[in-house]
């Protein structure tokens, strides 16, 4: 374990300064959604002034359309925001990489059934679809978590089983059949060590994706319900402070963005480094 | 011709089996709602015999595929039914709406297509230069960026701190050409800059990749200029997936839409179904997602029938 760990500080040491920066923001955003009743100098939902107060020294970035806090909303937002999305994200991949190791594995009518369900739900756009389902269902987040969770696996699916396929010819996956073990034995101790690499880049890019739907969904008003400190929601419930020339509604989109941009700095870097390209 | 045909037959079958299993899901999602779509309009207050009357109203009573059926059979001929908010006949409502987001749409695509090959094509010529890492880092930041910040900025910078075009957009049949070109500039930006991202790198990869081949040492060694090169020898072997990437951003295109319409207000059909999914309009939301899903469908099943037709090793099998 030790070598490894001297491999990752050694690739740590080599990374472009676009990673760097990427990893330290990265963590700030972790840290900033462990730690929010800490940081914020107001509650998530506590009324503090009233409505659309400029900055001033009591409220660094004023307040919102109903009187609370902008700053400390901003600061839940990470916790809730990021957190749904980690949290869809895990779910679509727990779906599309057992779904893409099954069909891999077993081949045959399960892999054509479930690659012929996954054409078709891939040939819906997501957006469009997913705003049908909610429509449905109703909007809470339960729902968007699975509809977006769904929906998003099957790209997961997509590339688990394409890179797996690879894997399951070799002689040690044989050797481990004969050997008489189960199926899940071969998917998670076989398998899954050798495909880990494309995946972890493939998790960095849809939690990207999912971050961006949810947020764009929150925006619409069909995400994240209020009270609930949420970044695409605050961005349209103060959106009419723009027209009077303050910035503050983009705080909350731009924090999305450079979250986003950070995780695709690190991703471009760590693909670079496990695909051997260099060019 | 004999295996392209056979290949072109083969994805417009694929393609129609998708639009069917699309239609399909599309009536068949209603059918799933917990209950029944009466008692999820009326309320759970409403009485046996209003349901009951609702669902005579809406054809409830016959058999799911027999509707299913008519459904289509309606769609075919251009009546995609009422809404159930206003009553007011859906392909009324949609008509005007469809051309508006088609123009916008459009104009974003005008702008965006030729933007994104010449980048796509300076950058691979220049390689690893100052030009080319500049254009990687704005292209991969801009594509993580989400539509509504860049539509906000834009409204900050060009339509409240310079006042030089219309921060909400509004646009009605009588609207002059140039004059809607003006209106939309702001949210037809924010759709290229969205899309442009993603059909530069591709064109940049796709150029690239083929730099390496044999044929282009061949034509480096007989000594072509490099924009020759690029643009007589490798580009006509790029044009696949260059293409590919173009139809499935334009596919984007469609769907992205909704929130830029949003964002500036546009009277598109986005801001049509995003209404009547926050009013549970449902037949409105199927007719709206209806066109979007197959215009999607449409321009993906374009896109591989040009790349198969653009692909000079099919055209000219040995």
């Amino acid at each position: 374990m030790a070598t490894a760990a001297q491999n990752s500080l050694r690739l740590l040491g080599r990374s472009p300064w676009s990673a760097r920066f990427g990893m330290l923001i990265i963590l700030i955003y972790v840290v900033t959604a462990l730690g929010a009743p800490l940081i914020a100098p107001y509650g998530e939902t506590e009324i503090v002034g009233i409505e659309y107060e400029p900055w001033s020294e009591v409220y660094p970035l004023g307040t919102d359309n109903l009187g609370r806090d902008m700053l400390s909303r901003i600061i839940y937002g990470a916790r809730n925001t990021v957190g749904v999305a980690f949290a869809t994200t895990m779910l679509a991949f727990l779906i599309g990489s057992i779904a893409g190791l099954l069909a891999a594995t077993l081949r045959g009518w399960a892999d054509q059934l479930l690659s012929r369900i996954v054409d078709v739900m891939m040939a819906i756009p997501p957006l469009v679809f997913a705003l049908l389902i909610l429509t449905i269902v109703g909007t809470n987040l339960i729902n968007m978590i699975l509809v977006i969770a769904v929906l998003d696996s099957t790209r997961v699916f997509r590339l688990t089983r394409a890179v797996a396929m690879n894997v399951v010819v070799m002689d040690y996956v044989e050797a481990a059949r004969l050997r008489g073990e189960g199926l899940w034995w071969i998917m998670s101790r076989e398998i899954l060590p050798n495909i880990s690499a494309p995946l972890a880049a493939e998790f960095g890019l849809r939690f990207c994706f999912v971050f961006l739907t949810i947020s764009a969904l929150s925006f619409l008003g069909l995400g994240l319900q209020p009270p609930t400190a949420d970044w695409g929601s605050m961005v349209r419930d103060n959106a009419t402070l723009i027209s009077y020339g303050d910035i503050t509604p983009v705080i909350p989109a731009a924090a999305i963005a450079l979250l986003t941009v950070a995780i695709n700095f690190v991703v471009d870097w760590f693909l670079h480094e496990t695909s051997g390209l260099k060019e | 011709m004999g295996p392209i045909l056979k290949m072109v037959a083969q994805r417009l079958a694929l393609g129609l089996l998708t639009l069917f299993v699309v239609s399909l899901i599309i009536f068949l999602s209603v059918e799933m709602l917990p209950g029944d779509i009466t008692e999820a309009i009326l309320g759970q207050g409403a009485t046996p015999e209003t349901v009951a009357a609702f669902r005579r109203e809406l054809g409830l009573d016959v058999p799911a595929h027999l509707r299913y059926l008519a459904w289509l059979g309606d769609i075919a001929q251009g009546d995609l039914g009422r809404s159930l908010a206003s009553k007011r006949d859906i392909a009324e409502l949609i008509g005007v709406r469809l051309n508006n987001t088609l123009f916008l749409a459009g104009l974003a695509a005008a702008i965006a297509v030729p933007l994104a090959v010449t980048l796509g094509l300076l950058a691979a010529l220049y390689r690893n230069s100052w030009f080319d890492r500049g254009i990687n880092l704005v292209t991969l930041s801009s594509i993580s960026f989400p539509e509504f910040f860049i539509a906000y900025a834009l409204i900050f910078l060009f339509a409240v701190t310079w006042d030089w075009f219309p921060s909400i957009v509004n646009v009605t049949p009588d609207t002059p050409f140039w004059e809607r070109v003006y209106r939309c500039i702001l949210p037809a930006v924010t759709l290229t800059l969205v899309t442009t991202a993603h059909m530069m790198r591709m064109t940049r990869a796709a150029i690239i990749n083929l730099m390496a081949s044999p044929y282009i040492e061949m034509a480096r060694l007989k000594g072509l200029s490099s924009s020759r090169i690029i643009v007589r020898h490798a580009l006509p072997n790029a044009l696949s997936p260059i293409i590919n990437v173009i139809a499935i951003n334009l596919a984007y295109l469609v769907v992205g839409v909704v929130l830029v319409e949003v964002v500036f207000v546009y009277p598109g059909l986005g801001q049509l179904m995003i209404d009547s999914v926050s009013k549970r309009d449902i037949p409105v939301v199927q007719a709206a997602c209806l066109i979007f899903a197959v215009t999607y469908i449409l321009l993906n099943l374009l896109a591989d029938i040009l790349s198969i037709l653009s692909n000079p090793r099919l055209l000219h099998p040995r």
